[in-house]
């Protein structure tokens, strides 16, 4: 228990000093802790926050799986031919700290304002992060553990199940909560810039018709539901470790 | 004996013992019985000039000795002195070399071995001398601007053992500077040592867990027991200075080792046992 | 910047054949009218529009914009950063409390929350800046702690040896052993500034590269749009590649 006081004392006074930002701001245009609550309380029980969440759940989801198996797959095939990964990787990682926002257009104009454009968005997003971990995670391998396998005198099947995956597992699950994270940033941005439902799209309307109680009702709740998640990959991650 | 490297003779009182431990105990964490008694109580004098070693199984709280007469940790009762002074911090005139490699990596060969130097106010060409002298004396000349990353292990200890050398120290601790190496590096090495110890005049104390080393090296080997690390025995080699490790023929180096696992099987034992 | 070249092994040509390759296919794909002009314009047409707006110096406010709005962010993440990190390290209740909230910061998209910086700094640079720290500040810290954290304990004890004082040790040790960590945070949080500045130039109305971007979007302007685009590509991989330079030599130090 005692490793929960520490960060919660943190958080309460996170939310102090957004009340002291809330009073310190003019025109409270600045909702506060409260306010900000109260407001989520609404939101919950507006049916078309509902849809608008669904529409955003719907691009993360198909995002986060189509992401997930590419980038596994891919990391694996790049880590198992070690000249292919080493031709890819500086690749991968330039492409990972370009500001992908750059390219959203060139997404728009092939697949439209629709739904599979935001879908895009999330895998440009979390795609990379999860390739990278996968092909490390095989490049790192220690030939030892293909060596002892060999003499145990199992098959290449059986030594990918029993022995290649639970290695890479740990890593391949860093580089999905890393993705997962990622993929939702994408969907949201891709929502933000250019669509017309989502609760991206919620946040940048509700900014400029002024209503910044929606707007900080809807950026904690996505905040506390990505924590959540994050949360709980952790602890999947934690139970596997002794 | 070399100019470049001799120790100035000390004015101050000079008893028999260079440095002397009474009655040390270092107790880790509390002391109300839950702690960790790791060592004591110890009792050591160290005469001026000889080369002293500390064997005993893991554990049994020789690094701390080292670090009580270092001035590197403050013992839970007793008194460590250096040259009649009580230790406090780690004394001028005690130069120490660790088991992992301290080297820095981000300075060449030269620049780490002059580091200590040049912070202590000596001049340029003092400096220049001194660190040429040891670079020379440890065989590293043809490495002075290489890095440590580019130097194999042992390298990297002669570095740290030229960078303590140069700073003139009276009383030399090493801390099992060779466990890290091989074997055939390892024999090299205390070779090395010896050579250093004889040019420095320094008094040299060396922790170490190798038998054969501790005999080999050493006018006197101390035997510590299992923790709480207690000296259980102390020997005399007898070795002539001018020894290297070509002794390990002669009949008195079997003679010794035998002796010292005798004394230690059963500490050792108790060790693995984990009690 | 000191010459170290790697080492031109066959990787490297691989990739260079790999990605003109790519460059080449993508051409012929345009010319040949397999791929519509209205979507993508084959990588001469952005190259020589690239060209033309330097040139021209159109958006030469723009350009400057973007990139001081980008270097202002990573030095005050790196600063900022870096001082938050010692005194985590120094204080370790303290860290402890932060910690956890530190490692899934990342999982959170702050991004969302870039309308609070509009009315904290207005619509401008000050807001683009804010969002662009916050983003990349927590790379330098975490990064600061690692590496303070690294510093092997015999190196502490070789200053308590040469009896050095804290401010001493300090700087000639723990910051020179922790370096090679540092400047990783320096390139994440050089990596996030740009995201931050770019991203936030998008969303907002205003200057910089990304909003002109954005326009020349809305506007149907694809030539401009992908001259810029490849702006901010070739960018990015200069800086990186040059940031990597100076990282590969800190790193070769640190091979033990």
């Amino acid at each position: 228990m005692r490793h929960v006081l520490g960060p919660f004392l943190v958080l309460l006074a996170g939310l102090l000093a957004w009340e002291i930002l809330h009073l310190m701001v003019a025109n409270s245009s600045l909702p506060s802790p409260l306010e900000t609550f109260v407001e989520i309380g609404v939101l919950l029980r507006d049916p078309d926050f509902w849809k608008q969440a669904a529409q955003t759940g719907q691009a993360f989801a198909v995002a986060v799986v189509l992401s997930t198996l590419g980038g596994i797959t891919l990391g694996i095939l790049l880590g198992m031919k070690r000249l292919a990964g080493e031709v890819a990787e500086p690749i991968l990682v330039n492409l990972y700290s370009l500001p992908k926002v750059t390219l959203y257009p060139v997404v728009l104009l092939i697949f439209g304002l629709g739904i599979s454009a935001r879908i895009a968005f999330g895998i440009m997003h979390g795609l990379i992060p999860l390739t990278l971990f996968t092909m490390n995670a095989i490049l790192q391998l220690k030939p030892v553990y293909r060596r002892s396998a060999a003499v145990m005198g199992l098959t290449s099947w059986q030594t990918a199940m029993t022995v290649v995956l639970p290695a890479i597992l740990p890593q391949v699950i860093t580089g999905a909560r890393l993705g997962v994270s990622l993929c939702l940033l994408g969907v949201l941005i891709g929502e933000m810039f250019a669509a017309r439902n989502g609760l991206g799209y919620m946040v940048t309307h509700a900014m400029e018709r002024g209503d910044m109680d929606t707007v900080l009702a809807v950026a904690v709740l996505i905040a506390a539901l990505a924590l959540a998640v994050n949360a709980l990959l952790l602890s999947l991650d934690r139970s596997r470790r002794p | 004996m070399s100019v470049a490297l001799a120790p100035k003779p000390q004015e101050t009182a000079m008893a028999d013992h260079h440095a002397r431990l009474t009655g040390v105990t270092r107790v880790f964490g509390p002391r109300n019985g839950t702690g960790v008694h790791a060592l004591g109580p110890v009792d050591l004098d160290l005469r001026r000039g000889e080369f002293f070693s500390v064997v005993g199984p893991s554990g049994c709280g020789k690094s701390t000795l080292l670090d009580v007469l270092a001035g590197l940790a403050k013992p839970t009762a007793g008194t460590a002195e250096f040259e009649g002074q009580p230790v406090d911090g780690v004394p001028a005139g005690v130069g120490v070399v660790f088991q992992e490699d301290a080297s820095f990596p981000w300075l060449s060969v030269r620049d780490n071995v002059a580091f200590g130097l040049r912070r202590s106010g000596v001049d340029a060409a003092e400096i220049a001398r001194r660190v040429d002298y040891a670079v020379g004396f440890m065989g590293l000349k043809a490495f002075e601007n290489a890095f440590p990353a580019q130097l194999s292990g042992g390298m990297r200890q002669r570095v740290c053992i030229a960078r303590t050398l140069v700073m003139q120290p009276r009383l030399i601790l090493l801390d099992e500077p060779f466990g890290a190496l091989d074997q055939q590096t390892r024999l090299l090495m205390g070779d090395e040592l010896l050579r250093l110890w004889r040019e420095t005049n320094a008094t040299v104390l060396l922790i170490t867990h190798a038998l054969d080393e501790a005999a080999m090296l050493s006018d006197r080997v101390g035997v510590m027991s299992a923790r709480p690390g207690l000296f259980i025995d102390v020997l005399d080699t007898g070795w002539p200075r001018d020894r290297d490790s070509r002794i390990v023929s002669h009949p008195r180096f079997g003679e010794l080792t035998a002796h010292l696992w005798e004394k230690l099987r059963a500490e050792s034992l108790k060790h693995m046992r984990g009690s | 910047m000191a010459a170290s070249h790697p080492a031109l092994n066959p990787a490297t040509w691989i990739r260079l054949a790999v990605i003109a390759g790519a460059v080449a296919a993508l051409e012929i794909a345009c010319r040949m009218g397999w791929v519509p002009m209205t979507i993508v314009i084959p990588p001469s047409a952005m190259v020589g529009s690239l060209v033309e707006l330097l040139l021209s110096g159109t958006y030469g406010r723009d350009i400057a914009v973007s990139f001081s709005n980008v270097a202002l962010s990573a030095a005050l993440a790196v600063v900022l950063g870096f001082a938050i990190g010692v005194i985590l390290h120094a204080l370790p209740p303290v860290r402890g409390a932060v910690e956890p909230l530190l490692a899934s910061y990342y999982a959170v998209p702050t991004f969302m929350f870039y309308p609070v910086f509009i009315i904290l700094f207005g619509v401008g640079s000050g807001a683009i800046i804010a969002i662009a720290v916050l983003l990349a500040i927590v790379a330098m810290i975490t990064a600061t702690l690692n590496g303070l954290d690294r510093i092997p304990p015999v190196l502490t004890k070789t200053a308590r040896m040469f009896r050095m004082h804290p401010a001493e040790r300090a700087l000639k040790i723990s910051l020179p052993a922790a370096m090679p960590y540092l400047f990783t945070g320096v390139k994440l949080s050089v990596a996030y500034a740009f995201i931050g500045v770019i991203a936030s130039e998008f969303i907002l109305s205003g200057a910089g590269i990304g909003y002109a971007i954005a326009y020349a979007y809305n506007n149907f302007n694809n030539r401009t749009m992908y001259g810029l685009m490849l702006l901010i590509v070739l960018a990015v991989t200069l800086i990186n590649s040059a940031l990597d330079v100076v990282d590969r030599r800190l790193q070769s130090r640190l091979r033990r």
